[in-house]
């Protein structure tokens, strides 16, 4: 702020900043301040709008909960897509960590320095690619008569095709691939600062290698783990492109659920309730995620 | 409970560099040894070696008698303290000294209790619940050697542990460490640049250059002896004066100098015609009461003073030499004769054969 005004000057600095302050005003703050609004009002024709009908009133929220039946088991089918959402995204989260780790762990460590520039861009080759395209490619290689299911076939590990496009198994493998490298970047460089030093005396002092990832290098590597989960969680749970390409009817996303009602049940305020209780859910994963690896919001900023 | 070290010609290479070139020494049960050599000499790749992070390309390592290859670090009798400790932040002080036991299944209670013997042992007792970061380099420095002996080493390597501290704590943990082996009775292997730590410290000394080993001896041996010119360079301070052997006879030789002819004591036996370095310590140059060469005072000099440094204990007189050479240093002890220093004056001063160690140029 200091260096703008003392590069443009007084007038020209101000012009700037209040630029870039009305700018988020209007494309970022305002958006959501309407959509805050519409969540708590009945959805009214146009006409009743601001009538006397129109107060604020919390059933958009409460809707998404209504007609829970734990005695009956029975779970209403927008809860019911709100609890994938949940279940599934831990899932992709826990899973990118597990391929992850090793990964990050050679990649930081292990390798040699020459070998790591290639194998880093090998990693990113395929995201210079737009997520469409990605996705499309796959819904090629998972389809029925596809690539993965004759390669599979051909080794004699399956002895018919796997439907993979029609369970969730789609979902979770295209969201695994898309999100990944949020968890690789911030686990390798969580890694890398481990002096190495600390990794061989524990070795001196008689700790096998799972004891020394356990005791030495997943601690220091918490803040990484930390950043990467919240990334692949929030990424996963808002995803839309994934869900939409690689699940069927069977496996909707809350992302799809949120469109729905927005677009084509024309209930913007419920689409806008079931959008901040998207958020409330990611807010709520983040500080738990913070809780459970006891970081600050500074160790997670580094 | 210690056990002896053995090397048998050992050499390291790192593609064609040679770090540890054909290194054999045999270093007693319950010894001090250091290894003394300036940076990059391979003080370190041999303490790696010994500890089994590397495997030597050529030669065996041996403890107690038993050939190491093939032992990881966790499969020998040694514990490494590393030069920058390598403590475990995440962990409390007593979870850093027990993570040994902790790895070999002891009980909780158990190793919290050994944890406080040690801490008592290396004089931290009541440190065991604090942080590492709260700690200060000494005390660092403590929780290091005690987490190396909870494992119950028979030997303890330790990587210029004392390099990070200042100097007045430098010389105290000297002194902790050297009582910490007499009271384990372990064999230490020591390794350090500074020749004050290697003297001070140790039973013996292995001076290294360039991934040799250049002697191995006691501290005034290495100091008093030195076998070639880079240890009497390394260790101490020297007067050099420079020649060729004219003379040789009854131990000593005879040298036409620069400053005229000197004569020294030559135990390797250097022949007549030979280039040579001959070399005298500045407290062993002295001022004398003659005017010139005598039969009892074969070597003497009168240069005049270029400055001095006043040490405290001792004056350290820099005398001018004829050709802008480096000027000569003399220590004059601090005992109530330093007065009259100061000024241009012209000193005589000269030293005695005996004083003086002829040894091959070349430093061979
Ligand atoms: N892993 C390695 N690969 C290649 N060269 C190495 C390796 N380790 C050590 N060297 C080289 O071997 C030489 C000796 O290294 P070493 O670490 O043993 O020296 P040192 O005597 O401990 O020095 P310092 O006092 O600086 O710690 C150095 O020139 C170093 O560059
Ligand atoms: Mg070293």
């Amino acid at each position: 702020m200091v260096q703008l005004y003392h590069r443009y000057g007084a007038l020209l600095a101000t012009l700037l900043i209040a630029a870039t302050a009305i700018w988020v005003l209007m494309m970022v703050v305002l958006p959501y301040l309407v959509m805050a609004e519409y969540s708590f009002h009945p959805n009214l024709p146009m006409t009743q709008q601001g009538g006397p009908n129109d107060v604020y009133t919390l059933s958009n929220y409460a809707s998404l909960f209504s007609g829970i039946d734990l005695l009956n088991g029975e779970l209403p089918d927008d809860f019911r897509v709100f609890l994938r959402t949940i279940w599934g995204s831990t899932l992709v989260t826990f899973i990118s960590l597990v391929v992850c780790y090793p990964v990050a762990w050679h990649l930081a460590k292990a390798a040699k320095p020459e070998q790591v520039g290639l194998l880093i861009l090998l990693l990113i080759i395929p995201f210079w690619i737009n997520e469409i395209l990605r996705t499309f490619a796959w819904y090629i290689i998972l389809a029925y008569n596809g690539p993965l299911n004759s390669a599979l076939l051909g080794m004699g590990l399956l002895d018919k095709p796997y439907r993979w496009l029609s369970g969730s198994g789609g979902v979770l493998i295209g969201m695994t691939y898309a999100f990944i490298l949020f968890m690789m970047f911030p686990l390798i460089n969580a890694i890398e600062t481990l002096d190495i030093s600390q990794v061989e005396a524990a070795r001196d002092l008689g700790a096998p290698e799972w004891q020394i990832h356990r005791r030495i290098v997943i601690p220091h590597a918490k803040p990484g783990i930390a950043v990467g989960s919240i990334m692949v969680f929030v990424l996963a749970a808002s995803s839309y492109i994934v869900p939409a390409v690689l699940g069927s009817p069977g496996t909707r996303w809350f992302t799809e659920t949120i469109y729905i009602w927005f677009f084509e049940g024309q209930d913007w305020p419920r689409g806008s309730a079931y959008a901040f209780i998207l958020l409330g859910l990611c807010v709520v994963f983040i500080l738990s995620v913070m809780r459970i690896f006891r970081v600050g919001l500074t160790d997670i900023a580094k | 409970m210690s056990r002896d070290v053995s090397l048998d010609r050992v050499t390291m290479r790192f593609a064609s560099y040679v770090a540890v070139n054909n290194v054999s020494l045999d270093i007693k049960a319950g010894e001090f040894f250091s290894f003394l050599g300036p940076s990059g000499c391979g003080k370190t790749t041999i303490l790696r070696m010994i500890s089994g992070f590397m495997n030597p390309t050529e030669g065996r390592i041996l403890i107690g008698g038993e050939d190491m290859k093939g032992n990881g670090p966790n499969k020998r009798p040694t514990a490494l303290i590393f030069q920058n400790l390598a403590l475990f932040p995440m962990m409390s002080v007593a979870d850093n000294i027990a993570f040994g036991l902790e790895m070999r299944g002891v009980d909780k209670s158990v190793r919290r209790r050994r944890a406080e013997e040690l801490l008592e042992l290396v004089a931290l007792p009541d440190a065991a619940d604090k942080r590492i970061d709260e700690l200060s380099g000494g005390m660092k420095q403590r929780v290091a050697i005690a987490r190396a002996l909870a494992v119950e080493p028979q030997v303890m390597l330790l990587d210029e542990p004392l390099s990070a501290l200042d100097l007045k704590l430098r010389q105290h943990m000297r002194a902790e460490l050297r009582a910490i082996q007499r009271r384990t009775g372990l064999t230490f292997i020591y390794i350090t640049h500074d020749q004050g730590e290697a003297l001070t410290m140790s039973d013996r000394v292995g001076v290294m250059s360039r991934g040799q080993l250049e002697q191995v001896g006691p501290p005034s041996e290495i100091y008093n002896e030195p076998a070639t010119a880079f240890v009497a360079g390394f260790v101490g301070e020297n007067n050099v004066f420079t020649g060729r052997i004219t003379e040789v006879a009854g131990g000593q030789a005879v040298v036409e100098t620069g400053d005229g002819r000197l004569i020294g004591r030559n135990p390797r036996g250097i022949r007549v015609g030979t280039q040579v370095v001959m070399l005298v310590r500045p407290e062993r140059l002295k001022p004398l009461a003659v005017a010139g060469p005598t039969p009892e005072n074969p070597n003497v000099l009168s240069r005049s003073v270029d400055h001095v440094d006043f040490e405290g204990a001792f004056a350290n007189v820099h005398l001018k030499q004829p050709d802008g050479a480096k000027p000569l240093s003399m220590h004059i002890s601090n005992d109530g004769s330093l007065t009259d220093l100061v000024g241009d004056r012209v000193f005589t001063v000269g030293f005695a054969p005996q004083d003086a160690l002829v040894l091959a140029a070349n430093g061979a």
